[in-house]
C-alpha cells in the first residue's frame, strides 16, 4: 500500500509556536503570587554535616527554608535503587549535593542568601576516579564501591587463546560529557490541600517524576500531577534530574503554600546535574593471521558518580554493545559500574553504547594494524551475518548485509582514493596531515531484554469536540520530533490528513503511561501502539455506521462529532505486547537483547595540523539502516545533530574535574561545536522495514552518537601514524604525545 | 541605586520600564515587557539564544544593561513576523527542519535576519561566519544552513 503521510516531511507540529517565539518553556511561565526557589549545595566531596549556620545580614524570616526534615514521606529520588536522597540528611557524598532549599519573592536576593548559609562539615575520605574506586581502599558505597556488575559469556574463550596466531590487547578511555541542552533545568510547583500537587517542568519522562513525587510526598497517585512544558533539548539529561528539581520545587510549594519556581542558571546546571559516564574498557583479542576473530575478553568499567541512579542500565547497554557488529564465536565480557564522589552520572544519548563502541572500533583498527591488514578488510571478514548470533546469543533473522552497507559508505566517502592520496601526501611530511577512518556499529532499539514487557506501556487516541483525532501518550517532544512522527503515524492509520491530528497535552492527569521518552523507543514502540490505537478508533467509527468505507478527512470529522453526540465519548487504547518468540534471560544476559537493531557505517576525513595539534573534520559520511524512515527531514536532523555531538565528544568537550567538582561549568570554557566547526555531514539511509515497528520503523535517536568518535580517532591515527585511544582528544592532549617529536624532514 | 525610567522602541512600539540601570536588557524584555520569545541560554554572551537587534546591530541581550539601551530601537523574534504573516526566515526554518527543540531558534532567526540584511546572498562560508555566535545543540547546524539558503530564495520570490 502506498502511504500518504508516513515517509513525508510535513511541518513540525509545534514548529509555528517555536519560530514565532510563542512556545512556552518553563522559565516563560509565571503564576500569580509565585516565589522563587534556590538550592544550598555541598562544597565538599564527602563529609558529615556538623551544623548549618545562617549568617547575619539577610532577612531570614522572609524566607521559606526546607531541609530533609520537611520531607513528608521518603527522602528519595525514586529510580532503580533507593540510595539517592532528595536532600542530604547528615552526610554528603558529592560536591553540589543539595542540602537545603530557600525561597523568596525577590529572585535577586536568592544568590546572596545561598552564599550566607554556612554548612560545617567533617570531611571524609573520597574517591574520584575508577582506579581509586576499584582499589577499595576507601569504601564510599555499599561494601565494595560496585553499583552493578555483569558477566556475559558465549562459547569457550579460554580455549581460543591457544588457537590464536596473534593476541592483541588495548585499553580505551572516554570522558564525561555535558548535555548542554540550550534550556537549563527548571520546574514550577503548586500545592493545596484541596487540589493536591502540580509540577510543571522541562522534562523527558512525566511518569518518572510522578512516581518519584508520590514516594516523596506520600500523596495518593491521583493527587500528583506532572505537566511537561516545551522542553529546550534533553539528550537524556532530563530523564532523571527533573525528579530532583521537581521534588525541590514541590517541597518549597508545600511548605510555603505558594507557587514556587526553580530555574537553574547555566553554571548551576552544569555543575550539579548529570553527565555521560566516564569509562575505561580493556580488550584482549585472539585472532588468526587472516583476520578471523576467534575470541575476546572485554572488561568495562564505568564511573557512576556518588549514587547508583541509572548506572545499572547504562552498564547493561554498554555491555551488550561491547562486541560491536561482529561475530564472536567466543567472548567474555565483565563489566562494573563504580561509585565515586562526583555528582551522579546519568543518561546521555547512547546510554553506555558510545563508550563501549568507541573501544571496540578503535581496537579493530589496532588489530588490523597488528595484522598488517586494512581496517575495512578486517571488518569485512568478521561482520555479523544472518543466521549467526550476537554476543548475547541473539540470532540475526533480518536480511542484514553489513558488507554492502560498508561498501556504500566507503564509496560515498571516496574512501579508497582518498586513503591512497593521503598516504602519498603525508609521506611528503608537511605540517598538515590528512587521514580517513571508519567505524561500523549497531544500536539496539527500545528497552533492553524484558524492559518493554515490564513497562507495559499504554497509548490511547480520542477525538476532540471538533471531531479532530488526538494522540494521548506520555512520550514527550524535546526537539527530536515526537509530536510530528506520532501524528503522522496516527493520520496514516486513520486515513486522514496530518493536519487533522493533534497531540494531547503531556500531562499525567490526561494521558496514559506510555513509558519514558528514552532508548530510541518512541517511533518504533510507542508509534506501533499509536498505530494500533488509531486502527481501533477507525474500526469503532466504521462499525457504528457513521463512517463508510471510503471517506475524506471532512467525513471523519463529521462522523467523530456525530459519534460524540450519540455516545458521549470516543476513545481507543492499545497496550504493549511482546513480539512472539522473544526470549530473554536476565540472570545470564542471554537471548533477544533488543527487538531490533539499527546498523551503521560512518566515515570521517580529518586534517591534523602538527604545529598546533588542531584537528578539523573536513567531511563526514553517515550511512545507516534504521528500518523505514518515517520522516526524512526529522530523521536526517537526528543524525546530523548526533554526529555533531559525537564530534564534540571526540574533539572539544572536556569536563575538567577538581575533587569531584566540574571546574569549567560555563559555556566559555566547556566548548561545543559551532557553525564553523562542523564539516559537511552527508546522511544516507538504507531502508529495511522492521515488521514489529510502526510502519517499519526502528530506533534512530541515539545511533548517531556512537560512530563519530571512533571514526575520527581512526582517521587521526591514519593521518599521524600515532594511536590515540582516549576521548576527548584536545590539542593539549595530542601535544603531549606528538609535538615533542620534530617533524621529519625528507632529505633532498 | 534607585530605579529609573527607561524608554525603548520594541518591535515598533514605544515602551517604558522602571528598573535599575544595570538590569539586563534580556530581563527587561522577558520580565518587564513579558516578551518571552527571547531566551536565556548561558547568561555570559556565549550561546546567542538571547540575540536581539539594537538599532539594527546584533547583540546578546544578556550583556546589555538597560541604561545602554535607553532610546534605542529593539527588534526581537516577536517582531519578525507572526502566525498570519511569517518572515521568510521563519518560513524557511519551518520547512527545512531548522528548529528542533526551539530554544536557540529565536536568537538564530534574529541573527539570520541580520545576516541577510547585511548580505542578501551569503554563500555557505558567510552563513557559517554570520551565525557563529549562535549555538545549537540539536541540529548539527546543517538544517539551519539549508534554512538560510531557503530563506534567501524565499526572500527573492517575495521581491519578485
Amino acid at each position: 500500500m502506498q502511504e500518504k503521510v508516513v515517509g513525508k516531511a510535513p511541518i513540525r507540529k509545534e514548529g509555528l509556536g517555536k519560530v514565532c517565539g510563542r512556545a512556552q518553556y518553563i522559565d516563560d511561565l509565571s503564576l500569580p503570587g509565585m516565589i522563587y526557589g534556590a538550592t544550598v549545595r555541598s562544597s565538599v566531596p564527602r563529609g558529615r554535616i556538623l551544623g548549618i549556620d545562617f549568617e547575619p545580614g539577610i532577612p531570614w524570616d522572609e524566607f521559606v527554608i526546607v531541609t530533609a526534615t520537611d520531607i513528608p514521606c521518603a527522602n528519595e529520588i525514586a529510580l532503580i535503587n533507593h540510595d539517592w536522597p532528595c536532600l542530604a540528611d547528615g552526610i554528603v557524598n558529592h560536591p553540589e549535593e543539595p542540602i537545603l532549599l530557600l525561597a523568596h519573592p525577590d529572585r535577586h536576593l536568592l544568590p546572596k542568601a545561598v552564599a550566607a548559609v554556612r554548612v560545617r562539615y567533617e570531611e571524609l575520605p573520597a574517591v574520584f576516579t575508577i582506579e581509586e574506586s576499584e582499589r577499595v581502599e576507601t569504601v564510599v558505597w555499599g561494601t565494595d564501591n560496585v553499583f552493578k556488575s555483569f558477566l556475559l559469556e558465549k562459547g569457550d574463550v579460554d580455549a581460543a587463546w591457544a588457537e590464536a596466531d596473534l593476541i592483541v590487547e588495548g585499553e580505551y578511555a572516554t570522558g564525561a560529557q555535558e548535555h548542554l541542552y540550550i534550556e537549563n533545568n527548571g520546574a514550577i510547583a503548586v500545592y493545596s490541600a484541596e487540589e493536591g500537587l502540580t509540577v510543571w517542568g522541562s522534562l523527558q519522562c512525566p511518569f518518572y517524576v510522578h512516581k518519584s513525587l508520590v514516594k516523596l510526598t506520600g500523596l495518593p497517585e491521583e493527587r500528583v500531577r506532572i505537566v511537561q512544558m516545551e522542553t529546550g533539548g534533553a539528550f537524556g539529561g532530563k530523564e532523571d534530574y527533573p525528579s530532583m528539581i521537581g521534588a525541590h520545587a514541590a517541597l518549597l510549594a508545600m511548605k510555603s503554600g505558594k507557587p514556587v519556581k526553580i530555574a537553574y542558571d547555566r553554571a548551576e546546571d552544569m555543575a550539579a546535574t548529570t553527565k555521560r559516564h566516564p569509562s575505561r574498557t580493556r580488550h584482549r583479542t585472539a585472532v588468526t593471521r587472516d583476520g578471523k576473530l576467534l575470541g575476546a575478553e572485554i572488561e568495562i568499567a564505568l564511573d557512576g558518580g556518588a549514587y547508583s541512579t541509572l548506572s545499572a542500565t547504562v552498564l547493561s547497554r554498554a555491555t551488550i554493545h561491547a562486541g560491536g557488529p561482529y561475530f564472536w564465536p567466543n567472548i567474555r565480557i565483565r563489566s562494573r559500574a563504580y561509585a565515586t564522589n562526583c555528582p551522579p552520572h546519568g543518561a546521555f544519548r547512547g546510554f553506555g553504547a558510545p563508550q563501549s563502541l568507541f573501544a571496540i572500533e578503535r581496537h579493530m583498527d589496532h588489530i588490523a594494524e597488528a595484522l598488517g591488514m586494512l581496517p575495512e578488510e578486517l571488518r569485512r571478514r568478521n561482520f555479523l551475518k544472518p543466521g549467526q548470533t550476537t554476543t548475547t546469543g541473539q540470532e540475526i533473522r533480518e536480511a542484514l548485509d553489513l558488507e554492502k552497507l560498508m561498501e556504500r559508505a566507503l564509496a560515498e566517502a571516496d574512501y579508497y582514493d582518498k586513503r591512497a592520496q593521503f598516504d602519498r601526501e603525508n609521506a611528503a611530511a608537511g605540517m598538515k596531515r590528512k587521514g580517513i577512518g571508519l567505524a561500523s556499529f549497531l544500536h539496539g532499539s527500545g528497552f533492553t531484554g524484558s524492559g518493554e514487557r515490564y513497562l507495559n506501556s499504554l497509548a490511547a487516541m480520542d477525538v476532540t469536540a471538533e471531531g479532530r483525532a488526538r494522540v494521548l501518550v506520555s512520550s514527550t517532544e524535546f526537539g527530536q520530533g515526537t509530536n510530528t512522527i506520532l501524528c503522522q503515524i496516527a493520520a496514516e492509520a486513520l486515513g486522514i490528513d496530518y493536519e487533522a491530528v493533534e497531540m494531547g497535552p503531556p500531562d499525567t492527569s490526561v494521558v496514559p503511561n506510555t513509558g519514558p521518552t528514552v532508548a530510541s523507543r518512541t517511533s518504533m514502540v510507542v508509534g506501533k501502539l499509536v498505530q494500533s490505537a488509531a486502527h481501533g478508533l477507525k474500526q469503532t467509527l466504521l462499525a457504528s455506521g457513521l463512517l463508510s468505507d471510503r471517506y475524506t478527512t471532512a467525513d471523519f470529522h463529521r462522523a467523530a462529532r456525530e459519534y460524540l453526540a450519540q455516545y458521549g465519548a470516543l476513545r481507543s487504547e492499545s497496550r504493549y505486547q511482546a513480539p512472539p518468540g522473544v526470549h530473554w534471560d536476565d540472570e545470564h544476559y542471554h537471548g533477544e537483547a533488543y527487538a531490533a537493531y539499527a546498523w551503521a557505517v560512518y566515515v570521517a576525513e580529518v586534517t591534523v595540523d602538527l604545529a598546533t595539534c588542531a584537528v578539523t573534520v573536513d567531511d563526514f559520511v553517515a550511512l545507516q539502516e534504521v528500518g523505514r524512515v518515517l520522516n526524512p527531514v526529522l530523521a536526517t536532523g537526528q543524525i546530523e545533530g548526533g554526529v555533531a555531538q559525537g564530534i564534540g565528544w571526540a574533539l572539544y568537550e572536556k569536563v575538567v574535574w577538581n575533587r569531584g567538582r566540574m571546574q569549567n561549568n560555563q559555556m566559555t570554557n566547556y566548548i561545543i561545536p559551532t557553525t564553523q566547526d562542523i564539516p559537511p555531514i552527508r546522511v544516507f539511509f538504507e531502508e529495511q522495514p522492521f515488521g514489529d515497528g510502526a510502519y517499519g520503523a526502528k530506533g534512530i535517536g541515539e545511533l548517531p552518537m556512537d560512530g563519530p568518535a571512533p571514526a575520527i580517532l581512526n582517521a587521526i591515527a591514519h593521518a599521524t601514524g600515532v594511536q590515540f585511544d582516549a576521548v576527548p582528544l584536545l590539542p593539549e592532549d595530542m601535544f603531549r604525545r606528538i609535538a615533542v617529536r620534530e617533524p621529519e624532514v625528507v632529505a633532498t | 541605586m534607585n530605579p529609573q525610567r527607561y524608554r525603548l522602541r520594541v518591535n515598533g512600539d514605544v515602551r517604558t520600564v522602571e528598573t535599575h540601570g544595570m538590569a539586563r536588557l534580556l530581563d527587561v524584555l522577558r520580565f518587564d515587557l513579558r516578551l518571552t520569545g527571547t531566551k536565556e541560554g548561558c547568561g555570559e554572551g556565549e550561546c546567542g539564544a538571547c540575540s536581539v537587534l539594537m538599532n539594527g546591530d546584533l547583540v546578546n541581550s544578556c550583556l546589555v544593561p538597560v541604561a545602554q539601551a535607553e532610546g534605542t530601537t529593539i527588534e526581537t523574534v516577536e517582531g519578525l513576523g507572526n502566525d498570519e504573516r511569517l518572515h521568510a526566515v521563519q518560513r524557511a526554518f519551518l520547512e527545512c527542519g531548522g528548529a528542533q527543540c526551539g530554544m536557540c531558534t529565536p536568537g538564530m532567526l534574529v541573527a539570520t535576519a541580520h545576516l541577510l540584511k547585511k548580505n542578501p546572498q551569503p554563500d555557505l562560508e558567510a552563513i557559517r561566519e554570520g551565525l557563529n555566535g549562535n549555538l545549537c545543540r540539536c541540529t548539527g547546524y546543517t538544517r539551519i544552513f539549508e534554512a538560510v539558503e531557503r530563506a534567501v530564495s524565499l526572500a527573492g520570490e517575495e521581491r519578485a
